[in-house]
């Protein structure tokens, strides 16, 4: 009974929406007196216009992969996990703590252990909420966001007591030791002889977070714990009456969430700082909440928006850096406009474009 | 049905209203075909079809929710152009929906002059209603305390303050959408009182319903919908039940149930002295002790609200009570860990809920995925530890479909696409096919259009057949008169009285449902 062929529903209307977003968008640039095309070109440059981009890009689309991810997971329970940001905070802990752990001799024996640390961790920082939820009735999005505030202060006293390393000034721990570097792109291309650039800091994390769509995929259409999940989201009622327990749903889906927030940290603490510093997550726990969106919480759609949404921020920092005029506040303006036409304005290319389909359907039946 | 003409027409003659050559279409679907009907001033005009004919939508091109691809509406001979429901109501259009739009901690007066206030201060407008409203309740039979919140009436006063509504707002013209689908007989017949009431005042009625019985009753022509069109006009005292249940159907319809003398074996579900008491605190259930048999259909009668619902979730695992219940002479667990849907399947009871939409199904699910809801636990649906077995659920599916006649016989259409009885022969081919000891089934066929009614019916006589036992739930009396092998009432939480269907009749047991037990003096 769909009304558009799929191809048109994944592909056709996000790009639509995304040459209107830049359409308005060039009308600010224009009304600043820029040139909108100059304002396009380098943020595609930037984004996509040397390995140095495509790695910032790719760095910044895995933490948008695995926050995208939770909030998806949390979704389709219809919980709203706003608590990505606190929740991959804490994982970081979980991470430093067992990276500092040992001398790990190598990377493959590091990474999981560090995953298994860092999913613990922001499981565990999820489930508190979701608990609450699920026995007490509290609002899963009133405590996710407190939860992001203690999160915080959490990691911030940490890093200025137990966990700071006390030769220097700076809050921030220990060194991880070197055998727990994750390869970079540029490691892992140079022995099949591609030149990637040596600064950018996609790693090894990329694929893993394809790995972990994959997964959810899984989790939620193959498996019998994702059919329960879905039940619940859709229909609180009928999952009861099927003897689908909620509160191990609520508590489950927010396991899953948290743990898979906290995988930002394998990329950032373990993947790119290498120690752990206060304010690594940068709001990639909010951006998390438009990808799923925009991702329609589908794993497939969250890759893509979270390539879209790297791309964007990568742009946007190459666009601050080419065009003074252009205000770090424009910016956020541009990124801010494809978010809105791709997310919230979806309907209005979607809906008239369902009827030209219709239309063309009716023509050739 | 000269529409062209009727602008010449004296005002007078005129009919209250009028449409010509409505159409309108959903996409590919066309849900309303070049309907024309005319309806005269002061008359009660049913409208009848099958869920899906087209009804509903035609009401909501009249009241302004809808606009037509193509036709006229002429209000008393005035040609009007109805794109909001403000302009339906300025024409003199008043609609009593099935389900009220009522503000439930509002008072009465407050909520009929909602969105008819005459200025920013309520004062005065609260006192020209509370005036109106007592002239109203002379007029028409139409009482209610203004001063009430609506929260606190029953449903037939919520009924009323709908029809006042529309009164305050100067209706000619009366529209009332399925109005007795929550009300017991008694209620019922005041409405009609009212109705005729209004209508000895010059109004216009337009009553849509899918209870022959009521077009019947009381109105004075009725047009039939199928698939959109309007397939005929007729006077009612020219019809009759079997007749228009041919033309909603397009064949011969069987409007009793054809069934053999039940052949009863060893008990297989008692209860006693089962109480529930709701979240809230109240209790709704006091107290009942029940014994259903095999190859026996127990009839759970009773107007909505009165502890079915809760009895039925009991059963069904999901609320909790004290008392016993044991199914084939083992005791179940009323609360605690083995208190769950899950568990109650384990049993061998199945469970066809009241509410398919919101309970039955999952209505954003394909029907694959529905017809495994509740039984996805089954070893023979697992592919390994992890995974389920999709394909082999999917086979299953296309093979129940089939057998219920399930249309379209789609296993990959999402469950909301199917028509109300198609979704009802999802749930029952899942729950029947599990061959369970003990079938609970809640209002089998609300909201299902009469051919399927019939296969329902026919399904459920046919487990009870096997020797089954079945306990039935139902507010509709002819389906519970015509299914049942003997039939419990419930009114506020007691069990009012037994009774075989031979041996009673509707005024009997619309006597129970209104709590009066004549057998045993008043309770």
């Amino acid at each position: 009974m769909n009304a558009m062929p799929r191809w048109a529903d994944i592909i056709l209307v996000p790009f639509i929406n995304l040459i209107l977003a830049f359409f308005v968008a060039g009308l600010v640039v224009l009304a600043i007196g820029e040139n909108p095309f100059d304002m396009i070109y380098f943020m595609v440059k930037g984004a996509l216009g040397s390995t140095s981009g495509i790695g910032f890009t790719l760095y910044y689309a895995t933490n948008y992969i695995f926050t995208g991810l939770a909030v998806a997971v949390a979704f389709h329970a219809r919980l709203f996990n706003i608590g990505g940001e606190g929740q991959a905070g804490i994982a970081g802990i979980g991470v430093a703590i067992v990276l500092l752990a040992f001398d790990w001799p190598h990377w493959t024996i590091a990474m999981p252990f560090a995953i298994i640390g860092g999913a613990a961790f922001g499981a565990l920082w999820a489930a508190i909420p979701g608990y609450l939820q699920a026995k007490r009735g509290s609002h899963i999005v009133v405590t996710t966001i407190m939860f992001n505030f203690i999160g915080a202060a959490l990691l911030g006293y940490l890093l200025n007591g137990i966990l700071k390393n006390p030769d220097l000034q700076n809050a921030e721990s220990r060194a991880f030791p070197t055998g727990a570097h994750l390869p970079t792109f540029h490691e892992m291309l140079a022995p099949l002889g591609i030149e990637f650039s040596k600064s950018a800091p996609a790693n090894v994390s990329f694929i893993f977070a394809l790995i972990c769509a994959v997964a959810v995929y899984f989790l939620l259409w193959r498996t019998r714990l994702g059919y329960e999940i879905r039940s619940f989201g859709h229909n609180e009622r009928a999952a009861t009456y099927a003897g689908i327990s909620s509160v191990k749903v609520i508590i489950v889906a927010m396991l899953i969430s948290g743990g898979l927030a906290g995988m930002l940290a394998i990329n950032v603490v373990m993947g790119e700082q290498e120690r752990l510093i206060a304010s690594f997550v940068e709001g990639a726990g909010f951006v998390g909440i438009a990808v799923a969106l925009m991702g329609r919480s589908h794993p497939f759609g969250i890759v893509l928006a979270a390539l879209l949404f790297g791309m964007l921020n990568q742009g946007g920092f190459e666009l601050l850096w080419e065009m003074p005029a252009i205000s770090k506040e424009m910016v956020l303006v541009i990124q801010a406009l494809s978010i809105l036409f791709t997310g919230a304005l979806d309907n209005m290319v979607r809906v008239p474009l369902e009827r030209m389909f219709l239309r063309m359907k009716k023509g050739a039946a | 049905m000269d529409g062209a003409n009727s602008a010449g027409r004296q005002e007078t003659d005129a009919p209250a209203i009028e449409l010509v050559g409505i159409s309108k279409a959903f996409g590919p679907v066309q849900a309303n075909k070049d309907i024309s009907i005319s309806v005269a001033k002061g008359a009660i005009h049913g409208i009848i079809g099958e869920n899906g004919a087209g009804k509903s939508t035609l009401m909501s091109i009249l009241y302004g929710f809808y606009k037509a691809d193509a036709g006229e509406i002429y209000i008393s001979g005035q040609k009007t152009e109805i794109p909001d429901s403000q302009a339906a109501i300025s024409a003199g259009i008043g609609m009593v929906f099935q389900h009220f739009k009522l503000i439930e901690n509002f008072s009465v007066v407050e909520n009929i002059i909602l969105g008819a206030e005459d200025g920013p201060m309520l004062k005065d407008s609260l006192g020209k209603a509370r005036e109106s409203l007592k002239s109203l309740a002379k007029e028409y039979e139409l009482n209610v305390d203004p001063d009430a919140l609506i929260e606190d009436l029953s449903v037939g006063h919520q009924q009323r303050v709908e029809i006042l509504k529309a009164l305050y707002r100067k209706a000619d013209i009366l529209i009332l959408d399925e109005p007795t689908g929550v009300l017991t007989p008694a209620e019922a017949d005041h409405l009609f009182r009212i109705l005729r009431n209004l209508k000895k005042e010059g109004k216009t009625i337009i009553l849509i319903t899918h209870k022959l019985r009521e077009i019947m009753d009381i109105t004075d022509t009725v047009s039939v919908m199928r698939r959109g069109e309007m397939t005929s006009t007729v006077n009612t005292v020219d019809t009759s039940p079997e007749d228009l249940a041919e033309r909603m159907v397009g064949r011969k319809v069987l409007l009793s149930v054809d069934k053999k003398p039940a052949t009863i074996g060893d008990t297989v579900l008692k209860i006693e002295n089962l109480r529930v008491i709701d979240e809230a605190g109240v209790e709704r259930v006091k107290g009942i002790s029940l014994e259903v048999r095999a190859g026996e259909i127990l009839g759970v009668a009773g107007v909505s609200g009165n502890g079915q619902s809760e009895l039925l979730a009991v059963l069904g695992g999901y609320m909790n009570a004290t008392g016993s219940i044991s199914v084939n002479g083992v005791p179940i667990d009323l609360t605690g860990r083995e208190s769950d849907g899950q568990s109650r399947r384990a049993r061998g009871i199945a469970h066809v809920p009241e509410d398919r939409q919101t309970e039955g199904l999952i209505m954003d699910f394909m029907a694959w995925e529905d017809i495994v809801f509740g039984y996805h636990h089954d070893p023979a649906f697992q592919k390994n530890r992890w995974l389920m077995d999709n394909a082999a659920i999917r086979a299953d599916a296309e093979g129940k479909m089939e057998r219920f006649d399930v249309r379209p016989p789609h296993p990959n259409l999402q469950a909301k696409n199917f028509s109300g009885g198609n979704q009802q022969k999802i749930v029952l081919a899942r729950e029947i096919e599990r061959n369970p000891d003990l079938l609970l089934v809640g209002q089998p066929t609300r909201g299902v259009d009469i051919g399927a009614i019939e296969f329902i019916h026919k399904q459920i006589v046919d487990l009870r057949d096997q020797g089954k036992a079945i306990l039935l739930v139902s507010v509709e009396l002819e389906e519970i008169m015509s299914l049942a092998d003997r039939i419990a009432v419930m009114f506020d939480g007691h069990i009012m009285g037994e009774r075989i269907p031979a041996e009673t009749d509707e005024r009997d047991l619309g006597l129970l449902m209104a709590g009066v037990n004549e057998q045993q003096g008043a309770a």
